[in-house]
């Protein structure tokens, strides 16, 4: 029989283990699964993880990695902060809908002056919208003792509504001959959000990515902050007796993940997306959160998880337009590398022993 | 507007219609929490269910068989929850987070070719000279087996968790796994039981909804009516009868947001849609806050994994 016997300390050797081991038998099961599927396992496996790095278009699709991985990295980070102190901020896609919209506001207001103070204010808009957003479950948590989880994800289907009211109605583009969408920001240089160094796909978002991901480390390692949403994650008693307040904890850890995510929204629509469209999010706040557990909400490890997920996305649409992959089996192979790398968690909070029946 | 289009009864039927897939989950998830766990799954484990019964319809052409399947489906995804938090003790909440995001995935990979295709549509029950009452058959005589079922599980449960000694245990587990353990009682196994129970019930409401209530496939077909059953048990205060009462208010405040946009509100249609999520913080904001504190009603392990150290 096996039992599990709980470790006095998480081993260090196991924690930066378990993401490739998951990421290994995601491997094994996702390659069952394309195989159920009647394709070759080995190569959606290399089509997804080998020929988008080093295949005939990685010169193309190497810039697309960072493209895709900024918006990840940039919501995972925050919520890896909440995730830390045990605070679910789980609706990040409607904090970074609304980052979007209100940044896209600011910048559809001030058209078509041309300033270089626009982008920037947009910015602000950005964030202040993913902050108000998150700021909602905030408030009703710490005011009426509700429960953060259900709210912030209620209010993702609110903000998809809201969406989808802003590229009909009131941030429709009025020379567009009535199709849904807004204005383009690529075609208004004073909004827009263009690739830095060409070929790289590297843009403001990226940039504020890296920036966050040193700022995370910094807070996590040096500041008091940082220590008391350590402390509230593995000893709440501990952490009251230290004088931490929790409901100051949740109002920062959810204003800053929603400001985050909103900030992620902005980049996306002023860059990559172009413009407001019904659908231009594509679930980055819900892959965020494999992202922050797979780096182990540990941001050095969140920049590669993003990175890696990015992948995914990048190759799993390669697989979909050559080997005609549905696209919805990648999302089903993301689901499942979370499944393991929770399930693989367990070996560096227990160890596995080894007993015979009538030995105790 | 025209509100004289609105026909009281036909809205109050409706409302038993609409509300039968969270009412479903719900009591599922009641029976799950009340065992000391929390699974955040149950959107998931809904859109397996709506997938698996509506393929098993399509495919054997009865829709008995549908909702068995669907509750097969819904069972199958919450074991995988199950192994990763009672053996593995995986967190809960993120482990009903990926189940979430699997279910999703999966679903649409399933239901790939089944789009645009009509279920067998389950029968209405036949009650005879009862349907022709007026009013009154039109509300309580006029519904299929499942309606009626849903109201028949919620006695159950109420009547298993109150008066059986399974529910007693079942109970106890919820409330402090230390000392149910104590006693010699399996916790990881009732547990798992539960969770079980949990996924079926959440597969049968998916089911419904992809056999009755729309009935056919689309991606992402039960629209966060998981989260709002997860919601409703908190509103219900972990009582089975409050379940009933608050799928109805949902049911109803469904129903008459979809009677208002067709009856031509000056409301915009986006309002009326984004309702019920609203209304649903609303129920929450009351029901946590104040002296009668739902949360005070709730289970006391709950979302806390065992692991037995003897």
């Amino acid at each position: 029989m096996l039992r599990l016997e709980k470790r006095p300390t998480p081993s260090q050797a196991w924690a930066w283990g378990t993401p490739f081991l998951a990421v290994a038998l995601t491997m094994v099961a996702g390659g069952a699964m394309f195989a159920m599927l009647g394709k070759n396992p080995i190569e959606v496996i290399r089509t997804i993880f080998w020929d988008p790095l080093f295949g005939e278009f990685a010169w193309y699709l190497r810039g697309q990695l960072l493209v895709k991985a900024g918006p990840l990295v940039l919501i995972a980070i925050g919520l890896s902060l909440g995730f830390r102190a045990g605070i679910w901020n789980i609706g990040a896609e409607g904090q970074y809908i609304m980052g979007a919209i209100v940044g896209a506001a600011v910048g559809l207001a001030a058209y078509p002056t041309e300033s270089r103070w626009i982008f920037p204010a947009m910015i602000m808009g950005g964030a202040f919208g993913g902050w108000v957003w998150g700021m909602i479950p905030a408030i009703l948590k710490t005011r009426f003792n509700t429960n953060e989880i259900l709210v912030s994800l209620m209010l993702v289907y609110v903000a998809q509504t809201i969406l989808a009211m802003a590229s009909t109605s009131f941030l429709r583009n009025p020379e567009g001959s009535g199709f849904p969408g807004s204005r383009n920001f690529n075609s208004y240089p004073a909004a827009s959000n263009p690739e830095l160094i060409a070929g790289t796909g590297m843009h403001w978002g990226v940039v504020a990515a890296l920036v966050t991901v040193i700022w995370a480390y910094i807070l996590l390692q040096r500041h008091l902050l940082g220590f008391q949403i350590k402390l509230a994650g593995q000893a709440p008693r501990a952490a009251r007796f230290h004088g931490v307040n929790p409901n100051r904890l949740v109002m920062l850890c959810m204003g800053i993940s929603g400001a985050l995510a909103g900030l992620a929204g902005l980049f996306e629509v002023t860059g990559p997306a172009g413009q407001i469209s019904i659908d231009f999010n594509v679930g980055y706040g819900f892959t965020a959160i494999i992202v922050a557990f797979l780096g182990r909400l540990n941001p050095v490890g969140i920049l590669l998880a993003g990175l890696l997920m990015a992948l995914t996305y990048i190759g799993g649409e390669m697989a979909s337009t050559n080997l005609g992959l549905p696209s919805a089996a990648i999302q089903a192979f993301q689901g499942m590398l979370l499944f393991f790398l929770l399930a693989v968690d367990v070996m560096s909070n227990y160890r596995i022993r080894l007993f015979t029946m009538g030995a105790k | 507007m025209d509100f004289g289009s609105i026909n009281p009864a036909v809205l109050i039927a409706s409302l038993m219609v609409a509300s039968v897939p969270i009412m479903l989950a719900a009591l599922g998830e009641l029976v799950v929490e009340k065992a000391g766990v929390l699974n955040l799954g149950v959107e998931g484990m809904m859109i397996m269910g709506a997938i698996c019964g509506f393929i098993t319809a399509v495919g054997t052409g009865s829709p008995v068989m549908g909702f068995v399947g669907g509750a097969a489906g819904g069972a199958a995804l919450s074991l995988i929850f199950a192994f990763l938090t009672q053996i593995l003790l995986a967190n809960q909440v993120a482990t009903g987070l990926a189940l979430t995001m699997f279910g999703l995935g999966l679903s649409s990979l399933m239901g790939q070719g089944y789009n645009g295709i009509k279920p067998p549509s389950t029968g209405k029950v036949p009650f005879g000279p009862l349907t022709d009452i007026p009013v009154l058959g039109r509300i309580l005589f006029s519904h299929d087996w499942v309606v009626y079922g849903s109201i028949v599980i919620v006695a159950a449960v109420w009547y298993v968790l109150k008066f059986t000694r399974a529910g007693l245990v079942l109970r106890a587990v919820g409330e402090n796994h230390d000392a149910a353990h104590a006693l010699g009682y399996k916790v990881q196994r009732i547990r798992l039981l539960a969770i079980v129970f949990g996924g079926a019930m959440a597969g049968l409401g998916g089911a419904y909804v992809s056999l009755v209530r729309v009935p056919q496939w689309v991606d992402g077909i039960t629209a966060g009516a998981g989260w709002i059953a997860l919601a409703i048990v908190v509103f219900a205060s972990w009582k089975p009868w409050r379940v009933l009462i608050g799928a109805y208010l949902f049911g109803g405040i469904t129903v008459l947001q979809l009677n208002l946009q067709a009856a031509g509100s000056r409301i915009p249609v986006e309002y009326l849609s984004m309702s019920p999520y609203l209304i649903t913080i609303l129920v929450l904001v009351i029901m946590s806050s104040g002296k009668g504190r739902a949360s005070l009603n709730a289970p006391a392990a709950l979302g806390q994994n065992f692991h037995a150290a003897r």
